[in-house]
């Protein structure tokens, strides 16, 4: 297992409440359980206030949510710390996770991560100083027959070079959208010949 | 090798669409209401007498572990799908839910029929944002044409059904980790007895399926036990997506007959290893957790459950990682160790301070730093985890490895006596 703490105080922010439109959903996401579960409406709720809260999840927001669900903080903060979707410190516009995993090891994923360090001047865990990218290796990803992938944020970039990988970074850093799946040109995990990295 | 009419998922790669309109072309929810109206007991014997095994790595038979839930309702029930596919090597299920989301809702209703059970979930892993949304889709139409909900496909029988996100834990692919982590709470494994058809999600009779092994059920039904059990070998019936990974030229997710032999696997849609065939070394054919193969094993070996057990292995998910001979097998190895201390839940202590035991002497060994009694005292500490763990997560940490030593020890003694010869020079 891996050690996972909150972020230092000094980054804590002083509070945090949910949006008038978050606030409808949650009521749609707890009425999703049976009506005396709604403790089941943890992680979803925790992944709303990462989204609200620009992808990580401060201890207010933690606290929020303990109250809305009528949950111990303690609980929350025991379930915050052990999933490691949940960023518990600020991290960069584009989170840029590297599977690292033997399948895409196997294809190259060394060369993706030289690629990415070379072009946004980081390591694991850092982030660039305009805020726009952090890098972070992640563990299997499951999209092993596209192997090497990255997901930055939601999406998946998948069967990728060197070149493409920095291309991917490259329309993002401009404010463009980059085409998101396999980028050998292949629709999905279909049989085709595909260039290691 | 399968015939075309043999094939349950005609759009495993996307080519059709995944909506409601075109599964229902490709034959889905085709008179559901009439396999509802057949009843729990025929749905469970016809599953039974397919000889249909669990997809999702231990090959249970399905049909014996439905039959588990109790005749008599007196708590509510529940059916959970476990679509948290974290391991590596694995990548079907986010095929079935992000093409086929259909045949796998079809098939949760129906096995919430044989369960009696009203509702249902899927627990995705959550890094599957996209799939979620696809599927999340697919349930919304469900719901508005009727086949789900009250009076699911007139049939009079109510079903909901919740899609659940997960956050990115492998463990939580463990049926009662995935239960924990649906109740709310971290996810580690729970102690069994009681097993989930007698206490499982909110202490209630719950059975967990694997994606794909719920998302077959519906075309069993519709086609009969005997058209699926009279495919592939006894006991290890019907077809089966297989995921090729590593070092072949077409990695991809193909389906075909259970029993296929791995050389025609990789050759036929693998497109072959990477410089041919004599330039394997080594294969780990269904999932990170079961033990690899060497290459002349590799040359024979059929792929089904039976079969590598008998060559020390596990079909697993079938997902089929390839090493050719360019591979560092002790890095790619020591990469799984690093993977299962990372995921390790940290609830047992052979597991959660052996994982990463295991990871640091493999981390030595890939430069060779070590002695060869070190393979010993390695071989030993991977079987002091074996067995001794709630869950399977340690057996599964300890397989790589002990395959890796008992196949590969000459490669790891070469890697010390090179390191001791480069020292020895230097020295000089």
């Amino acid at each position: 297992m891996s050690l996972r703490m909150p972020a230092p105080k000094e980054v804590q922010p002083k509070s945090f409440k949910f949006n008038k439109a978050n606030l409808d959903k949650i009521n749609f996401i707890i009425s999703k359980y049976p009506s005396d579960r709604q403790a089941s409406a943890l992680l979803p709720l925790l992944d709303l206030a990462q989204r609200q809260n620009n992808n990580w999840l401060p201890l207010e927001a933690m606290n929020e949510v303990a109250k809305i669900l009528s949950i111990p903080m303690i609980k929350v903060l025991e379930v915050a710390t052990f999933y490691s979707m949940f960023n518990l410190a600020p991290v960069g516009k584009y989170l840029v996770q590297i599977c690292g995993t033997t399948p895409c090891w196997l294809r190259g994923s060394d060369k993706i991560t030289e690629a990415c360090k070379k072009k946004l001047g980081i390591n694991y865990g850092e982030t660039t100083q305009d805020n726009q990218f952090t890098l972070m290796e992640v563990e299997c990803l499951g999209a092993c027959s596209n192997a090497p992938m990255v997901q930055i944020n939601d999406t998946y970039y998948e069967d990728l070079t060197e070149k493409s990988m920095t291309g991917i970074l490259n329309d993002l850093a401009k404010g463009k959208k980059p085409r998101k799946g396999p980028q050998s040109g292949r629709k999905g995990s279909e049989p085709q010949i595909i260039k290691e990295a | 090798m399968i015939a075309k009419q043999d094939i349950i998922f005609n759009d495993i790669h996307g080519h059709l669409g995944s909506s409601l309109k075109f599964s229902e072309k490709r034959g889905d929810w085709d008179n559901t209401k009439n396999l509802i109206s057949k009843g729990s007991d025929w749905i469970i014997e016809q599953v039974k007498a397919s000889e249909l095994r669990g997809r999702g790595g231990a090959g249970f038979p399905t049909g014996l572990k439905w039959s588990f839930m109790p005749k008599n309702k007196t708590k509510p029930h529940y059916i959970v799908v476990n679509a948290d596919e974290s391991e590596p090597g694995t990548c079907k299920d986010r095929e079935i839910m992000r093409n086929e989301p259909h045949k796998l809702i079809e098939g949760i209703l129906l096995a919430g029929v044989a369960m009696k059970a009203n509702h249902g979930f899927i627990y995705i892993r959550g890094e599957f944002v996209d799939e979620a949304k696809i599927l999340n889709k697919a349930i919304n139409e469900a719901y508005d044409k009727g086949y789900i909900g009250k009076n699911a496909c007139k049939s009079g029988f109510d079903f909901e059904l919740t899609l659940h996100r997960g956050a990115g834990a492998y463990i939580c692919g463990e049926e009662t980790a995935l239960l924990e982590s649906l109740e709310g709470k971290k996810g580690q494994p729970r102690l069994k007895p009681p097993f989930p058809a007698n206490a499982g999600l909110y202490g209630c009779p719950t059975t967990v399926s694997n994606v794909e092994t719920v998302a077959v059920v519906p075309t069993i039904l519709r086609r009969g036990a005997e058209w699926f059990s009279g495919i592939g070998n006894k006991n290890n019936t019907g077809t089966k997506l297989f995921c090729l990974s590593g070092h072949i030229n077409k990695p991809c997710v193909v389906e075909e007959e259970m029993g296929i032999p791995l050389k025609e696997l990789l050759e036929k849609y693998g497109g072959g290893v990477k410089g041919g065939w004599a330039n394997l070394m080594a294969v780990i054919p269904g999932g990170s957790s079961t033990p690899l193969i060497p290459s002349k094993v590799c040359n024979n070996v059929l792929m089904d459950f039976d079969s590598l057990k008998n060559e020390g292995t596990g079909l697993g998910t079938a997902g089929v990682i390839v090493m050719d001979k360019s591979t560092d097998i002790i890095k790619a190895i020591w990469r799984l160790s690093k993977f299962y201390k990372h995921e390790s839940c940290g609830q047992c202590t052979p597991c959660r301070e052996g994982t990463g035991w295991v990871m640091r002497s493999m981390e030595k060994l890939i430069y060779g730093h070590a002695e060869n009694h070190d393979i010993d005292i390695l071989k030993n500490v991977c079987d002091q985890i074996e067995g001794h763990t709630i869950c399977a997560l340690g057996d599964a940490a300890a397989w790589p490895v002990q395959g890796l030593i008992k196949h590969f020890r000459y490669v790891l003694e070469d890697r010390i006596k090179d390191y001791k010869n480069n020292v020895l020079k230097v020295a000089e």
